[in-house]
Parts: C-alpha cells; sequence; structure tokens
C-alpha cells in the first residue's frame, strides 16, 4: 500500500497540451502512470499523446472514470481548474502551478470545503505525488525513486529530490512522496500528510523538509506528539536566511518572530522527531537511525 | 511588494476611508513653505517614508506646532538616516516625508487584514488598544486582541463589523463610522490581492474613525491584474535583484562572500545553510530555476558577479528534468564567454551527473567539481578563505 497515489490511479491532465503539460503527462506516462486522457478547453475531441482531450473535467471522468487530476495550467486560471477539478468529482487534485496569487487559493479551498468535500488538493506550486514503481503525478524524475518503507513529505521540489535521492543510495526506498509546496495556503499541509502517513501499513518511518516561515511545521510537531509513533526525521531550510526577505517561495518569510528556523527545530525536538542540521546528511542519518522490518 | 505610507493611504483615500488632511509629499526640505501655505492651519504632522515600522521611537515621526518648528523637522529629517528595531541593523536613508494636519485623537484602536495561513483564509485583527506594535501588544495584552476569520468571497459583511465594534466597545454614535471603514478596509484588501493591510492606529476623532496609517504589503503572484502595483517601483530590491527579476531568476543579495547558484528554492537554502554549516557564508540566494539551461546560467553568472563581494562561485544543480551533461555544457559555454577572477566550485546530482562531472574534468577549465553538497560547501569555504 501508500497513500493518496497507486497503481490503480486514473490521472487527468489538466493544461494537457500545453508545452509543461505536454512534456511532464509523457514523463509519466513513461514512468508507467495511468494517464487516461487529459482537458484543454477548445480542444475537446481530439487526442493528446495518444489520450482523449476533453472540453471540460466533468466530461473526463464521466468518459475515462478518473479519480486523479494533474494542473499544469497557467497561474491566472489554475485557481478555477482546482474548482472545476473538485466539482467534477475528483477525489486527488495535484496543481503544480507556480505563482497563483493567494487569494486565489483561498478562494479555492473555501470552494472544495462547500462544493467538493471529496477533494484533497495537494500543492500549488509542488512537485506533486509519486508512489515509486507504481504511478507518478508530478514533475520529479522518476528513476530517483525506489520502493521502499520511507513516507517522505516536503515543502520544496529539488530538496525533496536531494532527499530521495541520498536515501535511495542508501537502499532506503520511499512508499509515497508528497511535495506539498511552498505556497502560503497549499491546500494539504503537514499534520494531514502525517496521518496519512501513520495511518498506513507500508510507511515505517517518515522524513519530513520544511521551511522558514509559516507554523506549519510547529503544527507538525504537536500533532506528531499527540498521534503518532513512527519514527520523524526532519530537515528545515532557512536557517542562514535572514528575517524580512522572501527566500523564492512566498512561503518561505520569517515575519516577526514566528515562523524561525530555531522556533521550528526547538518543537520538532521536542516532539520527538530526530533532526538533521546537514542538508548532506539525511540518507546517512535515516540509515543509522532506522531499520527497517518489512523487506 | 511593501507600499510607503503615502501610497497606501492614496489607495485608501480611493475608497473613502477617512484620512487627515494631507499636506504634501517633499523630497527637499524647502518644498514645506508651499504646503504650509496651503494646509494653514497646524499642528502639522511629519512622517519619514521608510519601509519599517517602529518610526517613531527612531525619530522619523514628529508634531510641529508652528511653521518654524515644522521646517525645522521637515530639515532635519529628508535625507535623514534611520534604523527601527525592524530594520535589522541596518539603516533606512528617509528620501521622502509626509505632511498632514494633526487630528484630535480620543482613542487609538488597532486594525488589520492579513493571510491565516493555518486557517487558509484572510484573518481580521482589531484591538482597542491601538498605537503600540501588535508584537508587543500580543505579549503584554494578548486578551486585547481579536481575531476572526474573514470569508474570502464575502469579504467583512455589515453585522459582523457591527458586532465587532460592539466587542471592541466603540460607542454607539460611532458604530456606523466604525461600520464603514472597517468594511471597506477588508473589501480593499480582497480586491487589490493584498497580503496584510495594516492600520495603526486607527483612530476615533470627535468626528468619527480615521486611518492615521497604512502599511500594505501587495501580493506579488497578482500583479498581473493590478497595472498600478505591477508599474510601480520597488524600491526594496536592489538594481542586481530587478535584474534578475526580469529574467525570472529569484536572487536576493546577502553579506557574505560565497555566490551560489542553484536550482530549485528549497535547495537554493538548503545550500546555504550548508554553506554556513562549514564556516561560510553565502553572498547570495539564487535560484535559476527548473530550465536551467546556458543562457540562464550565462545570466545567473553575470548576476552573482556583480557583487563585488563575491569571492568564490558553488553551484549546486540536481539535475531532474534537466540533464547534467547540458548542464555542464551550458557552464562551460558561460565561462567561455566571460573571464571568472574567482575559484568556481560545481556539484551536478541526479540526471547524468557522472556525464557532467566529465565533461567539466576535461574541459582543462579551472574548476572544482565536487562529490557531495558537503563536499561542495567545504571547498568553496577553503576557496573563499584563498586556502585552495
Amino acid at each position: 500500500m501508500s497513500i493518496l497515489l497507486n497503481k490503480d490511479s486514473r490521472i487527468i491532465v489538466q493544461g494537457f497540451t500545453g508545452s509543461a503539460g505536454s512534456f511532464h503527462a509523457q514523463k509519466c506516462l513513461e514512468y508507467g502512470s495511468q494517464i487516461v486522457g487529459g482537458v484543454t478547453p477548445g480542444r475537446g475531441g481530439t487526442t493528446h499523446l495518444d489520450r482523449p482531450v476533453f472540453n471540460t473535467v466533468e466530461e473526463a471522468v464521466k468518459k475515462t472514470g478518473a479519480n486523479v487530476s494533474l494542473i499544469f495550467v497557467p497561474a491566472p486560471a489554475a485557481a478555477d481548474s482546482v474548482m472545476e477539478a473538485g466539482k467534477a468529482g475528483i477525489s486527488l487534485i495535484i496543481c503544480i502551478t507556480e505563482g497563483i496569487p493567494v487569494l486565489d487559493m483561498a478562494k479555492a479551498k473555501q470552494f472544495l470545503k462547500i462544493y467538493a468535500p471529496q477533494a484533497r488538493l495537494i500543492g500549488p506550486n509542488c512537485p506533486g505525488v509519486i508512489t515509486p514503481e507504481e504511478s507518478k503525478a508530478g514533475i520529479m524524475p522518476g528513476y530517483i525513486h525506489k520502493k521502499g518503507p520511507i513516507g517522505i513529505i516536503s515543502r520544496s521540489g529539488t530538496l525533496t529530490y536531494e532527499a530521495v535521492h541520498q536515501l535511495t543510495q542508501k537502499g532506503l526506498g520511499q512508499s509515497t512522496v508528497v511535495g506539498i509546496g511552498g505556497d502560503p495556503i497549499p491546500g494539504s499541509n503537514f499534520v494531514d500528510i502525517l496521518d496519512l502517513f501513520e495511518r498506513d501499513p507500508k510507511t515505517e518511518a517518515i522524513v519530513m523538509i520544511g521551511e522558514i516561515g509559516g507554523s506549519a511545521e510547529e503544527d507538525a510537531a504537536a500533532f506528531y506528539k499527540a498521534h503518532m509513533k513512527k519514527p520523524l526525521f526532519i530537515f528545515i531550510a532557512g536557517k542562514s536566511a535572514p528575517p524580512g526577505r522572501r527566500m523564492g517561495h512566498a512561503g518561505a518569510i520569517v515575519e516577526g518572530s514566528s515562523g524561525t528556523h530555531a522556533s521550528k527545530i526547538e518543537a520538532l525536538k521536542n516532539a520527538g522527531a530526530i533532526v538533521i542540521e546537514n542538508l548532506s546528511e539525511i540518507g546517512a542519518t535515516v540509515a543509522k537511525n532506522f531499520k527497517p522490518v518489512a523487506v | 511588494m511593501k507600499l510607503l505610507e503615502y501610497e497606501g493611504k492614496n489607495i485608501l483615500r480611493e475608497v473613502q476611508v477617512p484620512l487627515p488632511e494631507f499636506g504634501g509629499v517633499i523630497d527637499k526640505p524647502a518644498q514645506i513653505n508651499s504646503i504650509l501655505k496651503r494646509l494653514k492651519k497646524g499642528p502639522w504632522v511629519l512622517k519619514a517614508q521608510v519601509l519599517a515600522g517602529g518610526r517613531g521611537k527612531a525619530g522619523g515621526v514628529k508634531l510641529a506646532k508652528t511653521p518654524v518648528e515644522a521646517r525645522a523637522f521637515a530639515k532635519a529629517m529628508v535625507g535623514m538616516k534611520m534604523a527601527t528595531h525592524q530594520t535589522h541593523g541596518q539603516t533606512l536613508k528617509v528620501d521622502q516625508v509626509l505632511i498632514e494636519q494633526g487630528v484630535k485623537i480620543e482613542k487609538e484602536f488597532y486594525f488589520s487584514v492579513a493571510i491565516d495561513r493555518k486557517i487558509g483564509s484572510p484573518v481580521l485583527i482589531a484591538s482597542s488598544q491601538g498605537g503600540m506594535e501588535i508584537e508587543t501588544l500580543a505579549e503584554d495584552h494578548p486578551e486585547a486582541i481579536i481575531k476572526k476569520p474573514v470569508d474570502p468571497v464575502f469579504g467583512l459583511l455589515p453585522f459582523a463589523a457591527r458586532a465587532l465594534a460592539f466587542e471592541l466597545g466603540i460607542p454607539a454614535e460611532y458604530i456606523s463610522s466604525f461600520t464603514k471603514v472597517a468594511t471597506a478596509l477588508v473589501k480593499l484588501f480582497i480586491n487589490k490581492d493584498m497580503s496584510l493591510l495594516e492600520v495603526n492606529p486607527l483612530v476615533l476623532t470627535p468626528k468619527g474613525f480615521v486611518a492615521l496609517d497604512a502599511k500594505i504589503v501587495t501580493d506579488d503572484n497578482a500583479l498581473f491584474r493590478h497595472e498600478d502595483f505591477a508599474s510601480r517601483d520597488d524600491i526594496e530590491s536592489s538594481p542586481a535583484e530587478k535584474e534578475a527579476k526580469k529574467h525570472d531568476i529569484s536572487y536576493v543579495g546577502l553579506d557574505g562572500n560565497i555566490g551560489c547558484m542553484v536550482n530549485g528554492a528549497g535547495l537554493a537554502m538548503g545550500t546555504m545553510d550548508t554553506i554556513a554549516l562549514a564556516g561560510g557564508s553565502p553572498a547570495n540566494f539564487l535560484d535559476v530555476g527548473g530550465a536551467a539551461n546556458q543562457e540562464r546560467v550565462e545570466r545567473a553568472f553575470k548576476i552573482i558577479l556583480k557583487d563585488p563581494k563575491v569571492k568564490t562561485i558553488l553551484v549546486n544543480i540536481f539535475g531532474g528534468i534537466v540533464r547534467c551533461d547540458m548542464i555542464a555544457e551550458g557552464i562551460l559555454a558561460a565561462l567561455k564567454k566571460m573571464k571568472l577572477k574567482v575559484p568556481l566550485v560545481v556539484r551536478l546530482e541526479g540526471t547524468n551527473s557522472d556525464k557532467g562531472r566529465e565533461i567539466l574534468d576535461r574541459s582543462g577549465t579551472r574548476l572544482m567539481t565536487a562529490s557531495s553538497l558537503w563536499d561542495a560547501a567545504q571547498k568553496s569555504v577553503q576557496a573563499a578563505a584563498g586556502k585552495i
């Protein structure tokens, strides 16, 4: 088992015929994901990458039985695409798009709560989700992953690849890798995904990669302490970042005294997580402190 | 992007939020004379237009009772260097001073709208104890702070604004004045895609509520639908940061001497941290983005080298979708075009990384390849110190 995504997931791509959508849909197909179609308004009835194109998500769901949507729609229209996917009954919406206005996301979240309570949103501004050797719905390089017992959850893309790569090199595979994205209002937060990993029998330990800004890591610490037993390894990026400056991710900014590197590390340490200070030692630290049960 | 107080107030004026009588904005002390001629009745308030809170304590807000006093304050304030507790040890030059008529204050309130990441929606924060900073208030009188989530679609409805007014203990005759101002501010926050709209203090005068200050932060992601903000010069960015932004490279200048070029914001931060852990100090944050091709690599080198503090450059690329052999070729092509006078350390990992390293090693170009991020960080720290 795994969380969120598996070999049976039926994926459609919104923004299917655009350059990013085409490129990554092709890579997902090569990885073995079941991409069952795509949506580009006005291109319905045609085919792309040997898959049907639909005008609306509703139609795509009806004709293909899709339950996952992977969104590459440009930022100005991306929140609308999220809502469309939710309204059409999609249960897992993964939004890769970066640069979406914060209030658009606030509205989309509100919309999903009211009109699409079945939907779980991952992202935006994220690399997506992969369950190694089963299905990839995202932009991560598939080949660095390996099936195994470690669940990974992260706010950053390339930092996730770095962690995955180090773990794979140490022979430690991953159950599912989830990039929740670097935006101030993510569809799902650390707590949501930690909860799923804790319940997943195939996940034996979790690596969480956070960054400065916000209080998602502090919330995760409280949740871990109260509700979880599996070992949790954490790395928090941004220790050397000066306060008040935005570091690429809209979420990675320290405002006042909240969301600092120190406050996050302290909260997680106190909750019993194993803190990794050196980014180069994620793989080595997990290998040293964790022995997989099910091989 | 942060707006200066007077820019924020211009926006508030458009939606009829009452403000103190406007005198003018000056960048030369002598300009105050014409303002004093127009705005005859004092007292006058002079406010330094810098992007930092805590101006009052740093001498950036002065109340002048006479024209003579006003002229003296203007002379002292225009061009002065200010450090407040929010400037993190740096000083800010006061280029502009806002002059307004003083108002009769009965009571000071605090009012702001911000994004609450935890609940994923805007949140309204209000207090009957305005004037002091919200951080201080939160520490000293947390019970005096009222927090209410704001629906991003409906905004603040009049009934909710009225309920808030009663909760704040606002006298009955001023309830409608408060409701008008509060709903207008929330509407403005939503319509203009702000990340922060803070009015501190929002003061009660005999004529009703007046916004004495305005601190606005806009959401850069929404600039595409707000031309007025998009066309404004971001005064907080350095020329190098602006140049980078034009080419979709995110760059933030820092104090250290190791220039960094990394793909991905998280990895870029992680690389800075690793340099610090190895005993060095990063000169910048730089994310070349996912498609790190030759042109972008070249552009990034140029931006990094604009900083004269840079003693070494560390390139850390995790090739996922981009292949490391392509990146290696890109680096070599960029180096061919420019004379690099500082040592260069390159760490390539991921897709075709062995091939990439081999291309660099065989090129005969003077650069160091690294086997891991830690190795790269240590090598660049040593190189920056002139040890290798």
